[in-house]
């Protein structure tokens, strides 16, 4: 084919558009069906998931959870919901989310339990008349902003993203366990089928498309509450302006973002 | 072979107290208590063989080749257990070329490739230079070539180049001290910064490390000497064996107050992890920690070493004396390791309970495992003695200027 210098507008697009349908005429001869199917398909979709991620900027959130201790009835949605959503090995010693209860008897005595993680709910292990106060209390990463397990992972396998949440590359993660060692809450597990680091992530993959994480939304009493500290209107917002609010182990510095209205000094 | 789940779900029976759930698997078992045995019989070796080049401890000169080499065997498999230990451990390169600099465990590439190349094989290049030269000029076929290619293809062996060699070893071992002492605390350091766990978070960690590594790595070079001069049928040299045991004694006192001082400090402050690790102590590592390392690891033998030392018994049962004392202390180092790692896993961070650890026998945490990491630096330093034997003096002499 010639150039000519003198080449329309027109006739360059007419050009390049007939250029197109013969080569993707001639692509499955080239490599086969599959090859189009994925070029086709394949590029709308990454394209789609790229305009998402463009639109979000995470430097723009923030992300905290609260939980309203005195809501929380100790259902265990939360934690099966977690497990679902995150696919999370179902025994119970693998938890992203769970909740303990706490049973402060008269005699000065505290019991504290959490058969599989809360999931199946709490059988009465203490006559009734013996319990002074009694509450519940939903446990899961604290998403700090000193994170111990970040300092001491050493591949930076695990990172803080800019929104706040931390996250684990499981391509990545070595299998070391010094994050699980460091964690001073227990949020963090091996997965035994991939060998690699896991916890909770605030279900980043649904927070980034303006969800809530799985436990917030099953939550039935509204217990658990989620935003974005960034956002006046966000719930959380209005919970840290309402409430006195504590975290857990505020003495190792670790600065949670999980704020606990309400929690008792017995919680550990 | 009990499964994972198996193992984990009888472990979740035997929990008393509240623990957090994810905490019912024991994560760093037996290979990590390995790991820092290993590198303390390394860096305690080496600071013995130091004693002898850098302080002129002249009675020590038999042991000083034979605690270079037992040093380097060791490290050659120190980070075998870690590597065996990781989820994935064909990533592990990820630690040397992406290394995330605020991990102290980042750090471990780095350390041990300096003591391995800038230390201990230089400085075993420099001590037996001169010799491999000698010695491959009076030999035929195989080992011939094999000491030439360990001396490099070197062949100056003048009076000048010598004097050289001794001198950069010398100055090699003035910078391995530091080094050692950099190795064995770092390992210290990698728990000690563990700010979640009392057990483990105290700045007197690397230094308690530090000194049981010496202690455990002069008890070493004692028992491998003693094994290997009976086994040439050659006359162990007493005034050595005495002055190794001392300095042993010196450094069982040195760690047994630095630990007693930690232990004090703990019950003084009185923190609110005190009451979980009260309970710990006295139920789950009483025999391993109480009568283990410190009745039968650590007092014992230290009584033991005085009294056979400066008693008038005959040389063979002193040395029979010295020898399961030194297999007492080495028992004692092995279950501070073992008290360390594990019992800092054995209590919740909840501090509200205990959980159980309970030891496989195969599979790649097990202890066949275990054993097979632990013969193999014997089974590397059997075939360096063959290679490089410190007690062979060449018939040659040097060549002069």
């Amino acid at each position: 084919m010639k150039i000519s210098e003198n080449l329309s507008r027109r006739e360059f697009m007419t050009r390049i558009l007939d250029f197109a349908k013969k080569a993707l005429i001639a692509l499955p001869f080239v490599s086969g069906f599959g090859a189009v199917k994925a070029f086709t398909g394949g590029a709308f979709l990454k394209t789609a998931e790229a305009k998402e991620l463009v639109a979000y900027d995470p430097s723009q959130h923030l992300y905290a959870m609260g939980v309203y201790i005195d809501r929380c009835i100790g259902c265990g949605m939360c934690a099966r919901a977690c497990k679902k959503e995150n696919n999370v090995p179902q025994e119970p010693f693998y938890f992203r989310t769970w909740v303990e209860r706490y049973q402060i008897l008269k005699e000065d005595k505290t019991i504290v339990d959490s058969p599989n993680g809360g999931i199946d709910g709490f059988p009465e292990t203490t006559n009734k008349a013996d319990v002074l106060r009694s509450f519940f209390v939903p446990k899961l990463c604290n998403q700090c902003k000193n994170p111990p397990c970040v300092q001491v992972c050493p591949v930076g396998a695990t990172y803080k993203t800019k929104d706040g949440v931390i996250l684990i590359d499981d391509k990545y993660c070595i299998g070391c366990r010094y994050c699980i060692q460091a964690c001073p809450y227990g949020a963090r597990y091996l997965n035994p089928v991939t060998k690699t680091a896991d916890k909770c992530t605030f279900c980043y993959h649904r927070v980034v498309k303006g969800m809530k994480p799985a436990c917030v939304e099953v939550c039935p009493t509204q217990a658990r509450v989620f935003g974005d500290l960034k956002s006046e209107s966000s719930p959380m917002v209005r919970l840290e302006r309402m409430n006195k609010i504590r975290v857990l182990k505020p003495d190792l510095n670790t600065e949670p973002k999980v704020y606990y209205v309400d929690l008792d000094g017995e919680v550990s | 072979m009990e499964s994972l789940n198996e193992r984990l779900m009888s472990a979740l029976q035997q929990v008393s107290g509240y623990i957090y759930p994810n905490e019912i698997e024991l994560h760093w078992s037996l290979l990590i208590v390995i790991y820092p045995f290993i590198t303390g019989l390394v860096a305690g070796a080496f600071i013995l063989a130091s004693l002898e080049k850098v302080f002129n401890v002249k009675e020590l000169t038999p042991t000083y080749r034979f605690a270079l080499l037992t040093a380097l065997s060791f490290l050659f498999v120190a980070p075998l257990p870690l590597l065996a230990h990781l989820g994935h451990p064909l990533r592990s390169y990820e630690i040397f070329f992406t290394p995330n600099l605020s991990s102290a465990m980042a750090a471990f590439g780095f350390v041990y490739a300096w003591y391995l190349m800038a230390v201990l094989l230089l400085e075993v290049w420099f001590e037996f230079r001169k010799d491999l030269i000698l010695w491959a000029r009076e030999e035929r076929g195989l080992i011939k070539w094999i000491h030439r290619a360990l001396a490099l293809f070197s062949t100056d062996v003048s009076e000048e180049a010598v004097r050289f060699d001794e001198k950069a070893a010398k100055i090699i071992t003035v910078i391995g001290i530091p080094s050692a002492f950099l190795l064995h605390g770092y390992v210290g350091f990698i728990f000690g910064s563990i700010k979640a766990n009392p057990w483990w978070s105290s700045v007197l960690i690397p230094i308690v490390f530090l000194a049981s590594a010496i202690v455990s790595g002069i008890a070493l070079v004692l028992i491998l000497y003693t094994i290997v001069t009976l086994l040439r049928s050659e006359k162990i040299d007493m005034k050595c064996l005495d002055r190794l045991v001392e300095f042993l004694f010196y450094a069982v006192i040195i760690d047994f107050s630095l630990e007693v001082l930690d232990f004090i400090h703990r019950l003084y402050q009185s923190e609110d992890s005190i009451k979980i690790l009260s309970q710990m102590v006295c139920n789950k590592l009483f025999v391993s920690l109480v009568i283990m390392q410190v009745l039968l690891g650590t007092v014992l033998p230290a009584i033991f070493l005085v009294f056979f030392r400066y008693s008038r018994f005959p040389e063979e049962l002193r040395r029979l004396a010295y020898f399961i004392s030194a297999l007492l202390i080495e028992m004692g180092i092995f279950c501070t390791r073992w008290n360390v790692v594990i019992g800092g896993q054995l209590f919740s961070k909840s501090f509200r309970g205990l959980t159980v650890f309970k030891v496989e026998i195969t599979g790649f945490e097990g202890i066949l495992m275990s054993l097979a990491l632990l013969a193999l630096p014997f089974i590397i330093l059997f075939v360096v003695l063959k290679i490089l034997p410190p007690w062979r003096i060449s018939s040659l002499p040097v060549d002069k200027n």
